[in-house]
């Protein structure tokens, strides 16, 4: 297992503080996690971080310690802008950007704000389109037996279990709620209640190479969306993942991490 | 102390398989696989009946309420009903209580101010000003509020409010979620600087918290009755104390459940219709309820280390059980103030809010509770705190010695 460095950086005037898990040397890669927070991804980031240095950033409010932050950052717009100089605070050019669900969708509209700060890009089962003959499942309010179902293909999997087991400590139980129901409330700000906030507008401004992997039994945005996403983007091709849900990348660690290491080092 | 009349106009009349239809009360039954217009419209009408009724039979105040989207109660927009009990109690000793509008769903909330003005002014000042931040169902799934900027937006409305009823000046209000070039409200309430206003929670530390410190009056809305309600009560009436306010009793409403019959026994009555109250409305479950944000962090916190509310499964009660463990009081009159009296000392209630009104209950026996309720339980129980304190939290205009209750004269 990689050696995992906790950074923590301030920003936005002071406002924001932000963790970042990172790990590994090689080319940058950036990580940008989704709405139940970094805990589950970090089995697949060890993986990536074998050839690359991997930079994980908690979203804005949920760095254990300063959960009001998301209070300092009003829209989607500003949340591009603080990654724009979160990139710079970490001495990023034009990192690898990879980003998974509501990640993804962030990943997109930093790359299409500024297709010159995104080397490359890899996005796993991302948000930010909306079709009415596909809705996106709203995960909010999703009661466990159907939420696990959507974001496992193996509800009761290893990695299903793994997602939703908890602690048998009480501060640690309440620990590892806190910060997956938080992570929800604070990434959920940006996309409530649906989870297209133009992106369809912006998206032909990607420029970066793409890789679109997609989890063929995802229950939250069905994998029809991966076309969507390719045919709105100059230079992307599309991987799709057996035996996934919504969360290859904790299903099938080993063959995403060799699809996107393959990809980035291409 | 002052008892207002409650009604939350759920549907009367669903199916016996209801329950097993549908695993929520909210959001998920279809208007047209459930609902009767006609039944409805009887429903609207009936709620007035018995708001009105209730107040010619002695009661002090009148509440109406917002909820969508649902069959547990569905006034959607309580300012027409108020406006209704406005004008047809005029002349009457008795306030209208909207508790109420939800400011963070009303976009802009000076709708709400204005709206609020007129009913104060149709009552010629008898409007008491609720204002809750709105059930996690209502606001941020029936009006896509996003749940964590509901609060903030609650708490910038009700700034706007404010000064919107008494700024004397046309001024531009550059908020974080509303921004208005010119405000000058037309019409403004009589009361100046402000009606009183009560703010509704149910079980958040936060909302305690931010009541206590602007000195409004804490309305804690729960179906559990008062015996559930001690832990809350006993954080409420500390953090008064830790505040430096007084502990005057009229700075808290409770609603409670109230069944009166001519015996215990013939209080069973009700059975029916609080178990329906209890199985079919009341089902919410927690994925439409906590949802993630609704909940500011320290409440969250205090949540899952230690809820300031229980939690029960409603369904596997019956009557007896409600009974039993204070969900409803419920029994002969001598039976129920003398519940009612327990439960209004041991919580310091001030304002009683009295669900008279719940489940499939029919429009006579709603009336019978009425009359029963103001005519042998209210005359007993509405004396109590006056020799010690007064309400701040009501009409200026309605401060005057009341006639004797007396049970109302038909007019239905």
């Amino acid at each position: 297992m990689a050696t995992v460095e906790q950074r923590k950086i301030r920003c936005w005037q002071g406002k924001i503080e932000t963790e970042i898990e990172v790990s590994g040397d090689g080319p940058p890669v950036l990580f940008l996690h989704g709405p139940w927070g970094l805990r589950g991804d970090r089995k697949f980031l060890d993986r990536l971080a074998a050839l690359h240095r991997v930079y994980a950033p908690r979203h804005p409010g949920t760095t254990s310690g300063d959960p009001e932050a998301i209070h300092r950052l009003d829209e989607l717009w500003d949340l591009v802008v603080y990654y724009g100089e979160l990139f710079d605070r970490l001495g990023l050019e034009a990192p690898a950007l990879l980003g998974h669900s509501f990640g993804g969708m962030v990943a997109c509209e930093i790359a299409a704000t500024m297709p010159e700060r995104a080397g490359k890009l890899v996005l796993i089962d991302p948000l930010g389109l909306w079709r009415d003959d596909r809705p996106v499942k709203n995960w909010m309010i999703m009661p466990e037996d159907q939420l696990r179902p959507a974001l496992f293909a193996a509800p009761n999997g290893k990695a299903a279990r793994r997602f939703f087991e908890l602690p048998d400590e009480s501060d640690a139980r309440v620990e590892v709620q806190a910060s997956f129901i938080w992570s929800q409330a604070c990434t959920g700000k940006f996309v409530w209640p649906i989870p297209d906030r133009g992106l369809k507008k912006r998206i032909h401004r990607i420029a970066a190479p793409t890789l679109i992997i997609w989890g063929t039994a995802d229950g939250i945005v069905s994998p029809d969306y991966a076309q969507d996403f390719a045919q709105r983007i100059a230079n992307a091709r599309i991987e799709p993942i057996g035996d996934a849900g919504h969360l290859p990348h904790l299903e099938q660690p080993d063959r995403v991490a060799q699809l996107v290491g393959r990809f980035l080092l291409d | 102390m002052k008892v207002c009349m409650f009604h939350l106009m759920p549907y009367r009349d669903l199916a016996p398989d209801f329950d097993q239809r549908y695993k929520s009360a909210y959001l998920d039954p279809v208007w047209f696989d459930v609902a009767d217009p006609d039944k409805v419209g009887q429903y609207y009408n009936s709620t007035l009946d018995e708001m009105v009724y209730a107040a010619r039979a002695g009661m002090h105040g009148l509440c109406t309420n917002q909820h969508h989207q649902n069959v547990y109660g569905f006034m959607a927009n309580p300012s027409l009903m108020g406006s209704v009990l406005a004008k047809l109690t005029n002349g009457l000793n008795v306030a209208i209580v909207q508790i109420g509008s939800t400011l963070p769903s009303t976009s802009p909330p000076t709708r709400v101010a204005e709206e609020y003005a007129l009913i104060d002014c149709i009552s010629g000042g008898r409007l008491v000003a609720g204002f809750p931040t709105g059930l996690p169902t209502d606001a941020t799934i029936s009006n896509g509020v996003i749940p964590i900027e509901q609060r903030e937006r609650y708490r910038e409305a009700l700034q706007l409010v404010l000064k919107a009823w008494q700024a004397r000046e046309v001024f531009a209000w550059n908020g974080k979620h509303y921004q208005l070039p010119m405000v000058n409200l037309w019409p403004r309430p009589i009361q100046q600087p402000h009606p009183p206003i009560w703010i509704p929670g149910s079980g958040s530390a936060t909302t305690v918290e931010f009541v206590v410190d602007r000195d409004d009056c804490f309305c804690h809305l729960s179906y559990f009755g008062a015996r559930n309600a001690e832990t809350l009560g006993d954080y409420y009436w500390d953090t008064v104390a830790r505040k430096g306010r007084d502990a005057n009793p009229y700075r808290l409403g409770f609603l409670q459940l109230i069944g009166v019959s001519e015996s215990d026994a013939a209080a069973e009555e009700y059975a029916p219709h609080v178990e329906y109250f209890f199985h079919k409305l009341l089902y919410t479950p927690q994925y439409y309820q906590a949802i993630p944000g609704y909940q500011d962090y320290p409440s969250l916190m205090r949540v899952l280390k230690a809820p300031l509310r229980e939690r029960f499964d409603l369904r596997g009660l019956k009557y007896k059980d409600f009974v039993d463990r204070g969900f409803l009081i419920a029994g002969s009159a001598a039976t129920v103030r003398d519940q009612l009296t327990e439960a209004v000392k041991r919580l310091r209630i001030g304002h009683l809010l009295a669900l008279l009104h719940f489940g499939s209950m029919p429009h006579q026996l709603c009336l019978k509770n009425i009359d029963l309720f103001c005519r042998d339980v209210l005359p007993h129980i509405e004396g109590l705190w006056d020799d010690e304190w007064q309400d701040r939290w009501w009409p200026q205009r309605l401060q005057v010695a009341r006639p004797m209750a007396s049970a109302a004269d038909g007019g239905c």
